[in-house]
């Protein structure tokens, strides 16, 4: 049952009025949502429902027809990938976005390349700032790895890794960038019911212990009703219902679209 | 008529025919794009090939040319079939840069075999192709036009018409189409992979025998031949890699817009823009419409 | 037995990232660096300079070059032959114009030049992938080899449009033209072939190489990471340009001694510098120079053997040359698509397991 870890505080990230459509396909209509800090947030839906598009406008790959994204104060029309992870978004993907020519270490690594400062010509020498700066960012990428259990495949390259373990690397590369958003689409798909255990551990860990802000994508009722501190449900592109898990659960526009009705 | 009038109108029409000529080698290309996702560096060097195995025939066996040409495409249908064999059924689902490369290697080993078994000297190829002026239109106008181009703009719409009725209204068309969509999933259908192949890269090296015997007769078999596939490259992104009218349109482009470029700004810098212009060209194309005028846009999901 | 690396443990991060964290790695390499400085000079002769080592060394620096861009940052380019005319030709002018400067700085600077030129024709990368990439490439092959055949300035108005390297002079020794030693040519070369090596390694190995393999294997993913393709693509192309430029200058002061550009940098030296890369190992250091080998020693070995064992003529065993290298090539694409520096990696897998076959 959901215990308060946290103590949620004041909105991190507010979409207002906000419509993207593609061509004749209408993604999102006109809606408005609010992430609060240090909570753990649930979209979910029906597939199509335009989850992972909402997901794609908050952090800037999709640029809606309408509306505003307000993260931390700041006011925008779309947001940008590269600001969004600048400002502290970091996300995953349901189809595992891990760059597949490099090593699950180097992977994680990539998640720090915004706090490397060290300049190129340091970077050819190698020995210098440049090294320092190195082992101090493979410190806090080992204190990752540690956390997420998977030292064993440090050095194999992720394309071999099997798809459970992939989307574990690609938590921890989001996790490298030390987020204040954490956005995680489906992160636990095609997982078995251990595998399951463990990733709702990690994310549960994640808030509890870095206080990271998550909105998840997620189909598992379970998991959803367990974890998370308030849900938005999601259904052709229009918001049904949003509040704690207890309330949507209870929701008859939900239960008719989603949820379902129990057999007399 | 004005004579700077006519000597416009001269260009244009020179463009257009070397802008058909060009597309006859586009064509090839597109064949095998198409139906293998293979861009074939080769292709040129098969032009070369085939034309020299042409002039070969006729010269040293003595053969008629109707008779040379039949037995030339016999031998492009026996090189598809090699090329099948000890090439393209090892490099399935490989890398398409890797297939490009060995497009290279395939284009080397082609012109060292041209080489050693027809000679490497320049070849005259007389098929029996009208040559000289349009007489008509010389002596009542004052526009110098080759029946030569005639006869090869007018070969390459039949090929073009030839073949997109092929693609699209016959079944093994439709096979070539999906195979050249996914490999993967025409074989889980039955479409036999290799048999389409063979077909496809035989109907290319058909194409090149056309375009080597248009481009040999114009200005005689020899190395030059095979360079023409790079120019082919623009004449492609132009028109999009897989699309049949679009080699036609882009040659007609390029072929134009090179005379125009080599005769109204080639005096300003010294000539030679044919060199590069057409590269330029494509490179400004691509910048405004990276998927060509007929190409498919490509849409990235995430 | 030999290969073992049970035993040798790391403690601390530093260790473990080194070049060659294992110890016999480490023995080879001296070794090899050893018999390269102290040893090959005194056996040297001119011959050998010329004929192989020199166009080894100069064409692995190209091949490093264009591996940083293709390999690993995964954007293809042919039109290496006309960056290398442009560090070639940025010699020739620094080296008539600056009469004292020293040839290191000449050639470093001729990088410059060309780094900046790739960033140029670097710039339709941001909007065009893959083969489109090439073909924008193709551009700057072609239009440059065509201006240093036409702009006179180049050539310094000569009569031939041939360049030719005025000999020059390093810590006393002479380096360039006709009369320099092979000796001194090629520790001169491998100097600079070493320093630039062990640069790439460093690079390739900190947060620019990573930068560049995120845009190589998924440029969306990158940008989420807060890469920006702008700066990593032409960061890429300005290193591996300053490289290939490098590689230029090197062949036109070094190796060629003159160089007539259409003859020496046409399409068929981009096509030549990309197989090696590809046969070598795309994104490998390793594979650059394992590539470079092959490419520079096959055709010498397949010529001797066919001229001189076969006793074939000349003009059939160029033919003949032709077809087997495209023979080789297509068969080493089949055989082993990720080249030289996989199999190498499999034969090192394989030491580490003898005399026991698994």
């Amino acid at each position: 049952m959901t215990e308060h870890r946290r103590i949620v505080g004041d909105t991190l990230l507010k979409v207002e009025n906000i419509s993207l459509g593609f061509g004749g396909v209408q993604a999102l209509s006109n809606i408005s949502l609010e992430i609060r800090e240090h909570e753990i947030l649930a979209i979910i839906g029906p597939n199509g429902a335009g989850k992972t598009s909402m997901l794609n406008v908050i952090n800037g790959f999709y640029h809606p027809q309408e509306g505003a994204i307000t993260f931390k104060g700041e006011v925008r029309r779309a947001m940008r990938p590269y600001i969004a992870a600048k400002q502290g978004i970091a996300r995953t993907f349901q189809n595992v976005a891990l760059f597949r020519g490099m090593s699950t270490l180097d992977n994680i690594m990539t998640g720090r390349n915004l706090r490397m400062q060290s300049s190129f010509l340091w970077q050819t020498l190698y020995y210098g700032p440049a090294r320092r700066e190195e082992m101090v960012h493979r410190r806090r990428v080992e204190e990752i790895i540690d956390f997420l259990e998977i030292q064993a495949i440090r050095r194999t390259p992720v394309g071999r890794l099997p798809y459970g373990l992939q989307k574990r690397v690609e938590l921890a590369r989001a996790l490298a960038m030390e987020p204040e958003l954490l956005l995680l689409d489906e992160p636990m798909a095609g997982m078995n019911v251990e595998e399951k255990e463990d990733m709702c551990r990690f994310v549960i860990d994640v808030n509890e212990q870095f206080g990271t802000t998550i909105a998840l994508i997620e189909h598992d009722m379970g998991v959803v009703m367990d974890i998370s501190d308030r849900v938005v449900v999601l259904d052709y592109g229009r918001k049904l219902a949003d509040g704690t898990p207890d309330e949507v659960r209870a929701n008859q526009n939900v239960i008719d679209a989603y949820l379902g009705v129990p057999h007399a | 008529m004005g004579g700077d009038f006519l000597f416009f109108i001269e260009a244009t029409v020179s463009g257009l025919t070397a802008g058909v000529m060009y597309s006859l080698v586009a064509l090839g290309f597109v064949l095998i794009f198409k139906a293998s996702g293979i861009f074939n560096f080769a292709q040129g060097v098969m032009a070369l090939f085939a034309a020299l195995t042409l002039v070969g025939l006729m010269e040293k066996f003595g053969l008629a040319p109707w008779v040379a040409i039949i037995a030339t495409v016999g031998v492009m249908i026996v090189l598809a079939w090699l090329i099948e064999r000890l090439v393209l059924q090892h490099m399935v689902n490989q890398d398409p840069i890797i297939l490009f490369m060995s497009t290279i290697g395939l284009a080397y080993v082609l012109e060292g075999l041209g080489d050693i078994l027809w000679g490497s000297d320049v070849k005259v190829l007389d098929i029996g192709i009208p040559q000289g002026a349009l007489d008509w239109l010389l002596d009542d106008y004052g526009i110098y036009i080759e029946k030569l181009e005639i006869v090869a703009a007018a070969t390459g719409a039949v090929l073009v018409m030839v073949l997109a009725v092929f693609f699209s209204k016959t079944r093994i068309g439709r096979a070539l189409r999906a195979v050249a969509d996914d490999h993967q999933a025409a074989l889980s259908v039955g479409i036999s992979l290799r048999t389409i192949w063979v077909i496809v890269w035989s109907v290319a090296g058909i194409v090149a025998l056309v375009a080597g015997i248009m481009w040999g007769s114009k200005s005689g078999v020899q190395f030059s031949l095979s360079l023409i596939a790079l120019k082919a490259l623009p004449v492609l992104i132009l028109g999009g890699f897989t699309s049949i009218p679009g080699a036609i349109v882009g040659g007609l482009i390029i072929g134009v817009g090179e005379k125009w470029a080599e005769i109204y700004f080639g005096s300003l810098v010294g000539g030679a823009i044919e060199n590069w212009f057409a590269y330029v060209l494509a490179l400004a194309f691509l910048l405004f419409r990276p998927q060509g005028l007929f190409g498919e846009k490509i849409i990235e999901r995430v | 037995m030999l290969y073992r690396e049970t035993g040798q443990f790391k403690t601390d991060y530093e260790a473990d990232q080194q070049i060659f964290p294992i110890r016999q790695d480490r023995w080879l390499v001296a070794l090899f660096l050893a018999v390269a400085v102290l040893f090959v000079p005194t056996v040297i002769n001119d011959y050998w300079a010329k004929a192989v080592l020199l166009p080894f060394l100069v064409y692995a620096m190209a091949a490093l070059g264009l591996n940083i861009l293709v390999g690993y940052c995964g954007q293809i380019s042919l039109g290496t032959g006309g960056f290398m005319a442009v560090g070639a030709f940025a010699s020739f002018k620094l080296m008539t114009a600056f009469p004292d400067m020293n040839l290191i700085v000449v050639l470093l600077l001729s990088g410059c030049v060309t780094a900046a030129v790739g960033v140029l024709f670097g710039l339709p990368s941001l909007r065009i992938k893959g083969f489109y990439l090439a073909v924008a490439t193709l551009a700057a092959q072609f239009f440059l080899v065509w201006l240093f055949n036409k702009l006179g300035w180049f050539y310094n108005y000569n009569a031939t449009g041939q360049i030719t390297v005025p000999p020059r002079e390093v810590f006393g020794f002479l380096v360039t033209g006709p009369e320099a030693k092979p000796a001194v040519t090629y520790l001169f070369t491998l100097g600079f072939v070493v320093v630039f090596a062990l640069v790439a390694k460093n690079v390739v190995r900190g947060r620019i190489g990573r930068m560049w393999m995120a845009i190589r294997d998924m440029d969306i993913a990158a940008e989420l990471i807060g890469v920006r393709p702008l700066h990593a693509k032409l960061s890429a192309f300005a290193f591996s340009s300053f490289y290939i430029g490098v590689a230029g200058g090197l062949i036109f002061t070094i190796y060629l001694g003159a160089v007539e550009v259409t003859e020496a940098f046409g399409i068929d030296r981009s096509f030549l510098v990309l197989f090696m890369v590809i046969i070598g190992g795309l994104g490998s250091i390793v594979g650059s120079f394992l590539g470079a080998a092959f490419l520079v020693l096959m055709p010498i070995l397949l010529k001797n053997f066919m001229v001189d064992w076969l006793g074939m003529a000349a003009v059939t065993a160029k033919h003949m040359e032709i077809t087997l290298m495209g023979v080789l090539i297509i068969f080493f694409l089949i055989v082993e698509p990720h080249g030289f520096a996989r199999l190498w990696q499999i034969l090192k897998e394989k030491l580490r397991l003898w005399p026991f076959p698994y």
